[in-house]
């Protein structure tokens, strides 16, 4: 006998669980905490342009534009112009960049392309991620009492052969713009290898198969297929080390010899905006500090610059392939 | 005739080389050269770490002893002392800033993954990460002079350890966001859709489910980050200040290793400067040993 299915059984069965409100509160209060948390981001960074904007307003009204291209700093008649921080910072971030991206580039051709055995290559590429990780500061100490002074026959040298041109007619005596250029080669290395490296894994492999197979040679693919292909991840890597050059603060601040005139050699010490601010602003008061957080906006502006070309560079330039 | 089959003399089309490698073709020595110059470009780039390394564990490691540790730093011009309240400081301040950044970056990030549409207002937090990632870490430090230092805020005082924790927390931020998103976007999406199948509420799913499947690459992160935060200085040169004492308390003006370095190291006396190799020593060591730690985790994790 057919055994009549029990309709009390199955609504029972079959229920729809009613969420307690308790639930629905809690599952509501937590994507509007998270929602809060993640405006926090915002907040912040509305909240550094408005602070230093604000504090930046009084030397913007007393100093004008002039403050970028007139160089005194005279806390005693209260004159006031970042030109001297403003050459620095673009000159030793420049300049660094000029000798970072071949050897970061190179370095990160020979740890992708198989030139070397897979331990070797995990080895320099752990090597050049711990360089990052060293602290600015501690760089800065190295510079002062290991490199600086290494280096100091090499620059004499090169004063005793280039003297006659304006970017080496100094006698380098200790802190000058060479060795923070050279400081932040070393600081800006791991950002450029690590990015250069991640792109040109990111090559597809068919790439590589169809150069070789026309009967390219290694460094034939390496620069007519690989490098261009990579060559958007790559720039966009360049950027971000150029803006973390141009905002490095610490390294720099001690091995650049923050000089208050303007120097054109490259042998002599220089200021840039960031070890300025690290310099003064503990000390500052009055309209210094506001001339300071002028200077700041500068930086905050350069770097925005820089950084938003960067992603702009990635969409750009990347290849379809 | 004009049917004629065509035919290639093979010597017009190909230069009959022989197959083997010939060492000598200028193709070949063109590669060695460039070969070369990539290995020397990549010694040279390895080259910094080593010799920082080397001099920080010469000049630092022979000093470390355990008055480095117990001792407070010695008036400029006499000798010996330690390091310990800078020691100390590190830990409090970086303690501040992850109380404050872990909780604020790991929430956003599963804002942004779990209950954003991907609308406008991610795209805008999401950029806004990647340009606070880029602004450089003194910015933070004059920004927290601004809303904290000088505004005084907290009950009065200017310089605190507290107000140099808000500025590593303003350089945290962006990379715990980041490694939350990144992290969380990595789990499987039948995970969370298994989750809601038997029942559970979405806050239940991201508590139990989704967070602790992401906890290795976001343990990675965080602790990556704090390493950061540990060794950086110019934020905290004018928000926690320095101080010759051991800490007291963090609404005080307060010792960092870092700061520490950067005061001692431009100083003239010999002994400032060896507690500030003293100093590089530890710290150096602090964050190797952070980094080799995320390593682990994240290797722990894929086998």
């Amino acid at each position: 006998m057919l055994t009549d299915p029990s309709p009390a059984l199955d609504a029972d069965a079959f229920t729809l669980r009613r969420r307690p409100p308790t639930e629905k509160l809690v599952d509501l209060g937590f994507r509007q905490l998270t929602l809060v948390l993640a405006s926090m981001v915002a907040i912040v960074l509305l909240g550094i342009f408005l602070t230093v904007f604000q504090g930046a307003r009084e030397a913007i009204a007393t100093f004008g534009l002039d403050f970028l291209t007139t160089s005194a700093w005279d806390p005693v008649n209260e004159q006031y112009g970042a030109f001297i921080a403003i050459y620095g910072t673009l000159v030793t971030s420049f300049l660094s960049l000029l000798i970072a991206v071949p050897l970061g580039v190179g370095t990160a051709i020979f740890i992708t392309e198989d030139l070397i055995p897979t331990v070797l290559r995990d080895a320099i590429g752990l090597m050049v991620e711990l360089l990052a990780a060293i602290p600015s500061v501690v760089l800065g100490l190295w510079a002062i009492f290991v490199m600086e002074p290494a280096l100091r026959p090499a620059l004499n040298l090169l004063h005793s052969l280039l003297g006659w041109s304006p970017f080496f007619n100094t006698v380098p005596q200790g802190p000058g713009m060479t060795p923070a250029i050279l400081i932040l080669v070393v600081m800006v290395l791991p950002i450029i290898t690590s990015i250069s490296r991640d792109a040109l894994n990111q090559v597809p492999i068919e790439l590589r198969q169809g150069a070789y197979g026309v009967g390219t040679t290694r460094w034939g693919a390496i620069f007519s297929v690989i490098l261009p292909a990579a060559i958007s991840a790559i720039m966009g890597g360049v950027m971000l080390a150029l803006g973390r050059a141009m905002g490095e603060t610490m390294a720099v601040t001690m091995i650049i010899g923050n000089a208050l005139n303007f120097n054109l050699s490259l042998l002599a010490p220089g200021n840039t905006i960031a070890s300025m601010l690290a310099n003064q602003f503990g000390e500052a008061d009055g309209i210094q500090v506001s001339a300071l957080m002028y200077a700041a906006l500068i930086l905050m502006v350069l770097t925005f610059a820089v950084n938003v070309a960067a992603q702009w560079i990635v969409r750009r330039l990347s290849l379809r392939y | 005739m004009a049917n004629q089959p065509i035919t290639y003399s093979s010597s017009a089309l190909f230069d009959r080389r022989p197959l083997h490698f010939d060492p000598n073709l200028r193709r070949n020595r063109l590669n060695q050269l460039f070969t070369g110059i990539a290995g020397l470009f990549a010694v040279i780039a390895v080259l910094p770490l080593l010799l920082v390394l080397f001099h920080v564990l010469v000049q630092g490691g022979r000093l470390i002893s355990v008055g480095m540790f117990s001792e407070l730093p010695p008036p400029p011009g006499l000798d010996g002392g330690g390091i310990g309240n800078a020691i100390l400081g590190t830990f409090l301040v970086t303690l501040i800033a992850s109380l404050i950044a872990i909780p604020v970056g790991v929430g956003g990030g599963i804002y942004l993954r779990e209950y954003s549409q991907r609308g406008w207002f991610a795209q805008f937090v999401s950029f806004g990460n990647d340009v606070l990632a880029g602004v450089p870490s003194i910015i933070s430090g004059v920004f927290v002079y601004g809303i904290v230092v000088a505004t005084r805020v907290f009950f009065d005082q200017s310089y605190s350890a507290m107000a140099g924790g808000i500025a590593l927390a303003v350089l945290m931020l962006p990379t715990v966001i980041k490694t939350t998103d990144e992290g969380l976007k990595l789990v499987p999406q039948e995970l969370r859709w298994g989750a809601y199948g038997v029942g559970a509420s979405k806050f239940v799913t991201v508590m139990r489910i989704t967070l602790p499947s992401a906890f290795t690459p976001i343990a990675t992160g965080v602790v990556l980050a704090i390493a950061r935060a540990a060794g950086e200085t110019a934020p905290l040169i004018f928000t926690a200040l320095f101080s010759p004492f051991w800490p007291e308390g963090v609404f005080n003006p307060i010792a960092t290793m870092s700061v520490l370095i950067f005061n001692f190291a431009i100083m003239p006396y010999e002994a400032q400067n060896a507690l500030a190799w003293a100093a590089s020593f530890v710290l150096v060591m602090m964050i190797l040993g952070a980094n080799l730690l995320a390593r682990w985790i994240s290797r722990m994790a894929k086998v």
